[in-house]
């Protein structure tokens, strides 16, 4: 019984657009998607990937346009009609409900009233075979390691799916070692005749993975490679065709090549003679104790000096939460000293260390970093709030405020229609100028940064980027927290590893094989702790 | 002493805790299955009243409490509507809606029974479905086991109700909807689908225990006559985190606290009416208290769920 | 790009927002009662003979004081997003204070010292009944609209305990369980030749310091950032718990405060199993102001005339004076969807969900065509 054998055949998108207030995020997009094919969207952030794959999961319905399977006009109209058609779809955020077991998120949706698990189970077993993998059926969701849940998603889309099996980013939270696991589950998928579409902004994994290529820019199909043509292509040919097709005469838009993942990363930032400058930030021994639901670090010890961009790379939730809030002074530490320019912090509160110019941008943009129905303004000073010269006796002086806002508006180039508007409707590249304008200003001596330039664009991308190596520059420090490998090593002086709330290594970053030397110490430290 | 322990003094007590306890019990799974599908509804007292005042009217109109209990749940679903609309369908803020209902089924039961029954006040007929041999038995028969027909089969409805919850495609729909409801749509179910279910449900097992209240507990409606259990049906409900056996458990606990006044009167122990009033929710705050850390509540308990929201 | 709109415009808009779900809860109100056999313009008309014609409009401005006082203590911890429900047994708690002592001091201390006395007893009762809740939900993330609640029901029955015990009227001829009435003499003083006495003032005074200090000072924004998200409060440096024991403490003082005025100025003793249930009264408003206290003068006054010619006039036409409750919970209702309409309204879409909107959307298309096909 093999209920995974596809239904040959071809889905086809006809001129689909999808607009928001605001922003037209599919412009009239056509593509095939064929059976047996890996076909991948490439396209940077915003580029409207993800509003094409959620009208094809049913979670979106498009404006005008049409979907056809088989050359049927079919519309789908909700996830269910999605899934009944065979189409299955591994977001980039988890779909699994965290306390149910893996057999419980994967009968979910089921029909019939009794709980099918002799079935369930069965057809588990059929699909983990398929995959290469092992898994528990009666592990919970929220325990299972990221590559394992990944595991599990790809099973439920493909559950009851004969068609289309669409992935969402799949990598962008990966070691290397699961991603080349990943590849041989999609190879064997591909073999058993599904579609496949697989969404990335990296040109690198398009050609490695993909058949065909179909490039996105501002909601627009700008270019397709077919998979004759791919086939024939080099690396090399298949980059310009692609940064062509993406960039037309921008081609030369400096870094836009490293940005667009096309090359390997080269360290962007000048050498640094660590040993000639003073310890900024020091942390000693340092430990979390439970919040629950995040990954508490323990004994950490690290330093930051003067200048410096320490990295720190890792498997997104592995204590990086807790290490950027132990050091902002947002979460207690239960063991170990911190010390900042030579005083010990570790009992400051967060308005202490604020103060002494220790500062901490969020990854939370919206909900943590800045506080959405208040106005630009008003979240530019909204650290220092009870402060000389924007309040006196407790009350506030508007002007003061606004001319600080004014000031900073025009220094970081936050695009706002004035200090007055909403946080909350400005877009994320802005909000996190926002960010960075109100912590790097106001004697800032080092700062805290956590995935800041996750979900930009290209050219806020650099713009961040600029803004923190020019603080570096100028004496400041920086602790870098993401999950890019290639950026950490385009910024950082020296590179440390996070895996299950320990560092498990400090990488100095002088020349080619950082990245390499990264990920062993990633792989090698999760081999180690399994 | 020995009058303490009478056969029919200790009927008696175990008699008036079913009684107590029951519409407890009812308005609490209500209120669970409505919470595991992220609904807390505040308007649990509201909804409870017009189950209380309507089955009250349909037990009166037939003479018959088995009308009576049906008329509580049409009572009940149709005062959860306004919750059912506004805000699961239109996702207006839960907390509020939910006063709003508390506070209208307050005025118009009160408004209501006050015009229509206040002048002639009656008593609804009961009915007992004694049990051949067992209702013989010596404490227990007098009291278990000749209840109305009722108690039986809203025991064996709990039991489906547990049943459902635990192994069947909708239970696990329901706790999707309050865990993460976005995986449940993702899955192919429909979050609006099963909260309209869940709240309907609510409504019902809600209505069901006022009419319990008024039809069989007390005989007569009062206006305001829940006196607050409502909100103690939300207090179990959170400390039974989606077991009914809890539910049942806690709920005794409840139902023995409010039952224990007459045979301490009995005794000669005097404690004024306000401390057994007052005592339920010492008890609850208590029980807050000690088990402050592991009162767990569904994640998207309270939060409305709009598919695809940017 | 979002325009920002006129001012003029947003403060009808404003306008509108407040006014136009009273409105609609009174024309409902008024069906309802037609249905029930009464007749909604005699109703109309008689709260305004009884609420604000004669001397009626000075009962109801004594009424105001203790809503007012209470709408700010909703304020501050609405504002903070903190579910305070207690306040029914809160207000009591305050009351009973100036009921139970006052009797006892006022023959042996001078009268304004007694008077600040009770005031300030209330206060800190009314504080410290908040606290536990208050730590619970600090500590343990207890979910504070059910410990409040509790709590409340708890203080109803303190409450009672103390009037017909030791609070009870001392004097033999007095059967009723109710405290001792303060002697006129020692109420709070009147205005001029009005029966309005002082409470009022007070609480008109409160709601522009109020007003003061949540739009003007660094506590104001404070209060409104960890309202807004208690994680970017944290994140700016702000002490969650701090705030959440802060805020419920000064909601309970305030309104107990309430409680104390409302005996010392206006009704001068207390009875058992007495529960006028203001807060339930006077919480609409306080949305409808958009918590902001300058806001919710106007409309607390509004609800003061309606709540005390109503219940007279709710007499006149053959209705129970619970029937008022109905009319708050409708405009509760009418509130919240007025929001929701304004809200979609000013994004630009449509007022139906999405799945349902496809559903209204295609049966209004081809019903479109089939008409089209038959001409």
């Amino acid at each position: 019984m093999s209920s995974t054998v596809a239904a040959p055949g071809v889905i086809s998108l006809r001129e689909i657009t999808k607009a928001f207030p605001g922003v037209v995020a599919n412009d009239r997009i056509s593509l095939d998607i064929v059976s047996g094919q890996v076909h991948c969207l490439l396209g940077e952030n915003g580029a409207g990937k993800s509003t094409l794959i959620s009208i094809l999961a049913g979670i979106q319905q498009p404006d005008s346009g049409a979907i056809e399977v088989d050359g049927t006009p079919t519309p789908i109209n909700s996830p269910k009609a999605a899934v009944d058609l065979g189409i299955g779809v591994v977001h980039q955020h988890s779909t699994l409900v965290p306390s149910f077991t893996v057999l419980e998120n994967l009968m979910l949706g089921e029909t019939g009233l009794m709980l099918g698990e002799k079935r369930a189970r069965e057809r588990l077993e059929e699909l983990a075979d398929l995959l290469g993998a092992r898994i528990d059926p009666q592990a919970l969701a929220g325990d299972l390691g990221l590559g394992q849940q990944q595991q599990v998603e790809i099973a439920k889309a493909m559950w009851k799916g004969s068609r289309l099996l669409i992935l969402d980013e799949p990598t962008s939270m990966l070691t290397p070692q699961a991603i080349e696991k990943l590849a041989e589950s999609v190879a064997q998928i591909k073999a058993q005749g599904l579609a496949v579409v697989f969404i990335t902004h990296k040109l690198r994994e398009a050609y490695q993975m993909g058949d065909c290529v179909t490039i996105l820019r501002g909601g627009r199909n700008v270019g397709h490679i077919g998979v004759d043509q791919l086939a024939t292509f080099t690396e090399a040919q298949a980059q310009s065709a692609i940064l062509a097709a993406m960039f037309g005469e921008d081609i030369s838009t400096a870094g836009a090549a490293e940005l667009a993942g096309a090359t390997e990363a080269r360290r962007e930032v000048d050498d640094l003679e660590l040993g000639t400058k003073p310890i900024r930030l020091e942390l000693h021994g340092v430990s979390t104790r439970g919040h629950g639901h995040d990954v508490d670090i323990q004994d950490v010890s690290l330093s930051v000096h003067e200048g410096e961009i320490l990295g720190v790379a890792g498997i997104d939730g592995h204590g990086q939460s807790a290490l950027a809030e132990v050091i902002a002074g947002q979460r207690p530490a239960a063991f170990g000293t911190i010390r900042f320019d030579g005083q010990a912090i570790t009992r400051l509160g967060v308005r202490g260390r604020q103060q002494l110019g220790l500062r901490y941008v969020t990854d939370d943009r919206l909900h943590e970093g800045t506080v959405g129905g208040m106005s630009v303004a008003m979240n530019l000073v909204l650290k220092r709030i009870g402060q000389a010269p924007f309040w006196r006796f407790g009350q506030i002086n508007r002007k003061a405020v606004n001319v600080e806002a004014d000031r900073l508006i025009q220094e970081y180039e936050i695009k706002t229609p004035s200090s007055a508007t909403r946080a909350g409707t400005l877009s994320g590249g802005n909000i996190q100028k926002v960010l960075l304008a109100r912590e790097l200003t106001h004697g800032a001596r080092l700062v805290v940064v956590n995935k800041p330039t996750y979900g930009l664009d290209l050219k806020t991308v650099q713009h961040v980027r600029e803004i923190l190596t020019g603080f570096a520059a100028e004496g400041g420090s920086v602790l870098l927290l993401s999950t890019d490998l290639d950026e950490l090593v385009e910024l950082s002086h020296r590179i440390a590893v996070i895996s299950g709330g320990e560092i498990v290594g400090i990488v100095p970053n002088d020349g080619r094989g950082t990245a390499e030397r990264v990920g062993q110490l990633m792989t090698g430290a999760i081999e180690g702790t399994r | 002493m020995s009058d303490l322990l009478s056969a029919s003094v200790l009927a008696a007590f175990i008699t008036a805790i079913i009684v107590q306890t029951m519409p407890l019990i009812m308005a609490a799974i209500g209120e669970t299955i409505g919470e595991q599908s992220g609904v807390l509804n505040l308007g649990i007292e509201g909804v409870m009243l017009v189950g209380a005042y309507s089955g009250y009217v349909a037990a009166l109109a037939s003479g018959s409490a088995w009308v009576g209990m049906l008329g509580g749940i049409a009572g009940g679903v149709v005062a959860n509507l306004l919750m059912l609309v506004l805000n699961t369908w239109l996702g207006l803020n839960q907390i509020v809606i939910g006063l709003a209902i508390t506070i209208m089924g307050e005025g118009l039961t009160s408004v209501l029974y006050l015009q229509n029954y206040s002048k002639h006040p009656q008593s609804v007929p009961q009915d007992a479905w004694p049990i051949p041999g067992l209702s013989d038995v010596p404490v227990v028969g007098p009291s278990i086991f000749r209840q109305s027909g009722i108690f039986w089969v809203l025991i064996l409805v709990m039991i489906v109700v547990a049943f459902m919850l635990a192994r069947t495609n909708w239970g696990l729909s329901i706790r999707a909807a309050g865990q993460k409801p976005s995986s449940l749509d993702a899955a192919g179910g429909s979050v609006m689908r099963t909260r309209t279910q869940a709240v309907l449900l609510n409504g019902a097992f809600v209505g069901l225990g006022g009419a319990f209240l008024s039809v069989i507990t007390t005989g007569t409606f009062t206006a305001f006559m829940t006196g607050g259990l409502g909100f103690v049906a939300i207090v179990i409900t959170m400390l039974s985190r989606g077991k009914v056996h809890w539910i049942v458990i806690t709920s005794l606990i409840y139902g023995i606290a409010v039952a224990i006044k007459n045979p301490l009167q009995l005794v000669g122990v005097t404690v004024p009416a306000d401390v057994f009033q007052m005592l339920p929710f010492v008890v609850v705050m208590l029980t807050l208290i000690i088990f402050a850390r592991s009162s767990v509540v569904p994640p998207a308990l309270g939060t409305s769920y709009t598919r695809g929201a940017r | 790009m979002i325009e920002e709109t006129p001012r003029w415009r947003r403060v009808v808009d404003a306008l509108v927002r407040s006014i136009l779900p009273v409105v609609l809860a009174l024309v409902v109100a008024g069906l309802i009662m037609l249905a029930m056999g009464s007749n909604p313009i005699d109703f109309y008309a008689g709260v305004w003979k009884y609420g604000l014609t004669g001397n009626n409009w000075q009962d109801s401005l004594r009424l105001m004081a203790p809503l007012m006082i209470i709408a700010l203590g909703l304020i501050v911890a609405f504002r903070g997003q903190l579910w305070n429900l207690g306040y029914n047994g809160t207000y009591l708690l305050g009351s009973v204070v100036a009921a139970g002592f006052g009797p006892v001091l006022y023959p042996v201390m001078p009268g304004w010292i007694v008077t600040a006395i009770l005031i300030v007893g209330a206060i800190l009762i009314g504080a410290i009944w908040s606290i536990l809740p208050a730590v619970l939900k600090a500590r343990f993330g207890t979910n504070e609209i059910i410990t409040s609640l509790v709590m409340s029901f708890i203080a109803i029955g303190v409450v009672n305990l103390l009037i017909k015990g030791p609070m009870h009227d001392p004097n033999p001829k007095v059967t009723a369980p109710q405290t001792a009435t303060i002697p006129k003499a020692d109420l709070l003083p009147v205005l001029d030749s009005t029966r309005v006495h002082i409470g009022v003032v007070i609480a008109i005074v409160l709601a522009l310091v109020a007003q003061f200090v949540l739009s003007r000072t660094s506590f104001g924004v404070r209060l409104d950032v960890f309202g807004s998200s208690p994680k970017a409060a944290q994140h700016v440096g702000i002490s969650r718990s701090w705030m959440i024991v802060l805020l419920f403490c000064m909601s309970g003082a305030l309104i107990a405060l309430a409680g104390s005025i409302d005996v010392l100025g206006n009704v001068t003793y207390q009875r058992a199993n007495w529960n006028p249930a203001y807060g339930d009264a006077v919480m609409p408003f306080v949305f409808l102001a958009r918590l902001s206290p300058l806001a919710a003068i106007p409309l607390v006054a509004f609800y003061s005339v309606f709540a005390n010619g109503g219940i007279n006039a709710a007499r006149s036409v053959g209705l129970n004076s619970d029937f008022l409750l109905v009319v708050v919970g409708l405009i509760l209702v009418f509130m919240t969807i007025t929001e929701f309409v304004g809200a979609k309204r000013r994004l630009g879409q449509s007022y139906l969900p999405p799945g349902m909107r496809q559903t209204v959307l295609g049966l209004v298309q081809r019903r479109g065509t089939a008409r089209r096909a038959k001409a």
